[in-house]
């Protein structure tokens, strides 16, 4: 009549989810303050990358934005023959020789300073440098204008002024109606129009910017260019680069000072990849206190649940099914902690990046990913308490209560 | 013909400083097909023995034969099918699954037998018909009086037609006609071929069973019925 050979208990995985579920039932306070260390801990991990790819995805559309065929020309620091360091007048006509070329443009400084009125003391500059600009340096590099005009050939004559944004926010000007001039070397320029932000030349938010002619005729500066903007086919700029240097000061080229500034943006997004160590340590230890609240709701459960799994053991499960069903208890635990936390994870970085007007990006590897993770830590935490409940002796409990 | 259930020499000490000898050299033997009771005063080993012939205890000492092959012998998974698939325990104090339904609690007696759900629902609806409880189906054990609790541990145990059933005093807790009921089904399973072991403190279930086991302070000390079987221990 028995032939224990011919068959074996088994025991679906429909049904091991099912008397999981049941398991963690019972115990339902307990069980939600074991998954909050598993949610914390998986919540920072998402934030942390989360957060880290959104800012770096908006680095890197602003890279694509501004280009990576943008080169400048500066003159060097030789405080030796500080006359080795200018770049020659020619330079932008050498340079546009280049045939990748495809810009060239300047700026020259000057020693001016640039006042709201003349009442304001001369040495108050309020950080602003006078530039004197190209009338196709806005062009060259993508410049935007908030308000008004750049400047034309015939305004590049006259004593007119554009300002960039930040120095027309520390001058106070945010209006171009009524007429508005400001005080600049030993005159009034009238200003005409104000720049947005030029995220790949930022030294010119802080210029007031002229025409060359007007440079030279009011504030009476030579014209040896102080920064030349060169745009390139993107496909020569490291080719270009490299004859930069020699074409733009052909007498002194150690003098020439050649950069890239797409490469400052291009090393921020390089750092991105590094995550807030710290950040990240946080989260670890709270996915370690998760996996030790697991682990104690394990054991516990496994001491007050010692007739049900006797009960079980009548009933034909294996040893292999007694640590199976617990260890799906710790599992299912962790899978809700897991998804709790990375669900407070993606809002946390949708709200970041809301608040710095930047795209939220969630890595498609990174919901499997903590959600493997917080599986890893049930799976660890819960795999010795089910090893033991497995081994329990079936009967002990049998016949303890009524 | 293999007996279904064989002891040999059994002893079983639980503890082991203040310890209790609850069977003490118990030798017995139980053909396939046989419906014994076994009964004894409260404390006489009456449990255990019914424990240890489920191959849920483990000897202290003895051999424990179940269909012919030493238990000692079977691995983990074998004794579980064992118990999955031919054995069906009623535990003197039930052991019912607290927040689960008559019809679950009765259902789990297929778990493990690789049935499906809706499966196992159907006979366990079947099997508490027959033990009359078909009214009771989705109440609780705490919604259940002592004796419905008792019919749907015999229901669980009885759900997947085990071939051996190990029951304790499955009637203890039922009125003289509920009680007589029971065991009417419990015999005429056992006419259908399946090997029952009753703990009972009823004498007229020991009077249905046409062999009785008598226990006192861990020894057997009558085994009345079956000549074949009759022996002193
Ligand atoms: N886990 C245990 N540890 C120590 N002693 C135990 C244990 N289980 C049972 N005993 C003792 O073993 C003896 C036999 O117990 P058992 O439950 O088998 O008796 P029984 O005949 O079924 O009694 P009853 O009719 O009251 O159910 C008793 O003296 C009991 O106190
Ligand atoms: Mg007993």
């Amino acid at each position: 009549m028995l032939e224990p050979d011919t068959k074996h208990s088994r025991l679906h995985p429909v049904d091991v989810a099912r008397i999981g579920l049941a398991g963690l039932r019972t115990g339902r306070l307990r069980a939600a303050l074991a998954v909050l260390g598993i949610t914390v801990g998986i919540a920072a991990l998402v934030a942390i990358v989360g957060v880290s790819e959104s800012s770096k995805a908006s680095l890197v559309a602003q890279l694509d934005r501004l280009g990576t065929d943008l080169l400048t020309v500066q003159p060097g620091t030789n405080f030796v023959d500080v006359t080795q360091n200018e770049l020659p007048r020619r330079a932008p006509a050498m340079i546009g020789w280049i045939p990748p070329v495809r810009h060239v443009t300047q700026t020259v400084s000057t020693t001016a300073a640039v006042r709201r009125t003349d009442k304001v003391p001369p040495y108050e500059t309020g950080g602003i440098t006078v530039l004197g600009a190209s009338t196709d340096l806005l062009g060259a590099l993508d410049a935007r204008l908030a308000h008004g005009s750049w400047l034309n050939s015939a305004t590049a004559n006259y004593p007119t002024v554009v300002l960039g944004a930040g120095a027309a926010q520390t001058l106070g000007i945010n209006h171009l109606e009524p007429l508005v001039a400001v005080w600049l070397g030993q005159r009034w320029f009238t200003v005409i129009g104000i720049l947005r932000p030029v995220a790949v030349a930022p030294e010119l938010d802080q210029a007031a910017l002229i025409g060359l002619p007007a440079a030279h005729d009011f504030l009476g500066v030579d014209t040896h260019p102080t920064t030349i903007y060169v745009r390139t086919d993107p496909s020569q700029t490291v080719a270009v680069r490299g004859v930069l240097a020699r074409t733009a000061n052909p007498a002194n080229p150690q003098d020439a000072v050649v950069s890239r500034p797409s490469d400052a943006l291009a090393a921020e997004i390089a750092s991105k990849g590094a995550y807030n160590t710290l950040l990240l340590a946080l989260g670890a230890i709270a996915l370690v206190v998760g996996a030790v609240g697991i682990a104690n709701v394990m054991v516990m459960a496994i001491i007050q649940r010692r007739t049900e799994i006797g009960l079980r053991r009548a009933l034909g499960a294996t040893r292999r099914h007694i640590a199976i069903q617990f260890t799906a208890e710790a599992l299912i635990l962790s899978a809700l902690g897991g998804s709790a936390g990375i669900l407070a994870g993606i809002l946390t970085t949708v709200g970041y990046a809301h608040a710095r007007h930047w795209s939220a990006t969630i890595p498609p590897t990174l919901i499997p990913g903590a959600l493997a993770a917080a599986l890893t830590v049930g799976l660890t935490a819960g795999l010795w308490p089910a090893i033991r409940a497995a081994r329990l002796a079936p009967t002990d409990a049998l016949r303890a209560t009524t | 013909m293999t007996p279904a259930i064989e002891l040999r020499e059994v002893h079983k000490r639980y503890g082991t400083e203040a310890h209790v000898d609850a069977l003490k050299q118990v030798s017995l033997t139980i053909e396939t097909g046989e419906l014994v009771s076994i009964v004894g005063p409260s404390g006489s080993g009456k449990t255990t023995l019914l424990h240890i012939m489920g191959a849920l205890l483990r000897p202290t000492s003895g051999t424990l034969r179940i269909a012919g092959r030493p238990t000692s012998s079977l691995s983990d998974p074998e004794l579980s099918a064992l118990r999955a698939y031919e054995l069906g325990f009623v535990f003197q104090n039930y052991v019912l699954t607290p927040g689960a339904s008559a019809l679950e609690n009765v259902a789990d007696g297929l778990l493990y037998c690789g049935v499906s759900r809706r499966e196992r629902l159907r006979s366990a609806h079947e099997v508490l018909d027959r033990v009359g409880l078909v009214a009771r189906t989705t109440h609780i054990p705490t919604q259940l009086s002592g004796g419905e609790r008792q019919r749907v541990a015999i229901a669980r145990a009885l759900v997947g037609n085990p071939t051996l059933v190990l029951a304790d005093e499955p009637t203890g807790n039922l009125d003289t006609q509920t009680g007589a009921a029971i065991l009417a089904l419990l015999t005429s399973l056992n006419a259908d071929g399946v090997t029952m072991a009753l703990i009972t403190h009823d004498p007229d279930v020991a009077a249905a069973a046409p062999r009785t086991i008598e226990m006192r302070d861990g020894r057997v000390i009558a085994d009345r019925g079956t000549d074949a079987n009759t022996r002193r221990a």
